[in-house]
């Protein structure tokens, strides 16, 4: 069965998204990432998107979810690289993604996550000339 | 209205959803659609597909290409024999789910094409017929 990997850098959760999801995997997506979330203490999730061709309700469902656990654990999510033909679709299909933060590309889902969660830029070995 | 290609497909597990969608988007592609018009019948389709499997107990897609005049289009037929729907207003209404979903399959499916036909028998089933033209 397919698994769609997670990576840890520093203190985010990195995810990307680069097969059709069937609903069973988005699921277990979800679990994993909330098992990792508190698992590892991570202060942000990165969700990249860019390889993903539609998202209907039910992955809308799945990415809303994983916000609202991450954020119950203290974590941030940001949703980044939807194309847009996938947002243009999304807005008909009546899907608002509540709380969800979204960016245009990592660089700038990176970014929204070090501001939102001031604690990644004080630790020691983080990279320096990340602008606010 | 001349069909000019069909094919059916089983809708049994969730996986038979991702085939629906690439299936969808194959033959969208053929129809010339643009990709915002791939983009939406493809997720009307996924929508659809998951209803039949979830409520409908499993069924078949039915994929065509039509052509009317001088304009063609893609027709796809979500059939299954399960409890069918009784009130199918109250289904087409945003947000009302008899399952776990968000209740945005069926409305938001009829946003997303160009012709949306549903009819349902208690007891017999339900069909699901989406058009969308070039």
């Amino acid at each position: 069965m397919d698994r769609i990997p997670i990576l840890k850098l520093r203190d985010l959760l990195l995810v990307s998204i680069q097969v059709d999801m069937h609903d069973r995997l988005a699921m277990q997506l979800q679990d994993e990432l909330t098992a990792r979330i508190s698992e590892t203490g991570a202060r942000g999730v990165l969700i990249d998107i860019s390889s993903l061709d539609i998202v209907d309700s039910f992955i809308g469902r799945m990415i809303a979810n994983i916000a609202a656990m991450a954020r119950v654990l203290d974590a941030e999510t940001v949703v980044v690289g939807m194309q847009p033909a996938v947002a243009i679709t999304l807005v008909e299909l009546g899907l608002n993604l509540p709380g969800v933060r979204t960016a245009l590309n990592v660089d700038k889902g990176m970014a929204l996550l070090e501001s939102a969660t001031p604690d990644v830029e004080d630790l020691p070995d983080a990279d320096a000339g990340h602008p606010e | 209205m001349p069909v000019t290609r069909s094919e059916t497909l089983e809708l049994r597990s969730a996986a038979d959803v991702v085939s629906v969608r690439q299936a969808v988007r194959t033959w969208a592609i053929e129809a010339g659609f643009s990709l915002v018009d791939q983009t939406k019948m493809v997720t009307a389709a996924s929508e659809l597909a998951r209803n039949t499997i979830d409520y409908g107990g499993g069924g078949t897609s039915t994929l065509e290409l039509i052509i009317e005049g001088p304009r063609r289009g893609l027709r796809v037929v979500f059939a299954d024999s399960g409890p069918g729907i009784p009130d199918v207003q109250q289904a087409l209404t945003d947000h009302f789910t008899t399952g776990n979903g968000l209740g945005l399959g069926l409305g938001g499916a009829k946003r997303l094409v160009n012709e949306f036909n549903i009819s349902s028998r208690v007891g017999e089933g339900t069909r699901v017929v989406i058009t969308r033209w070039k």
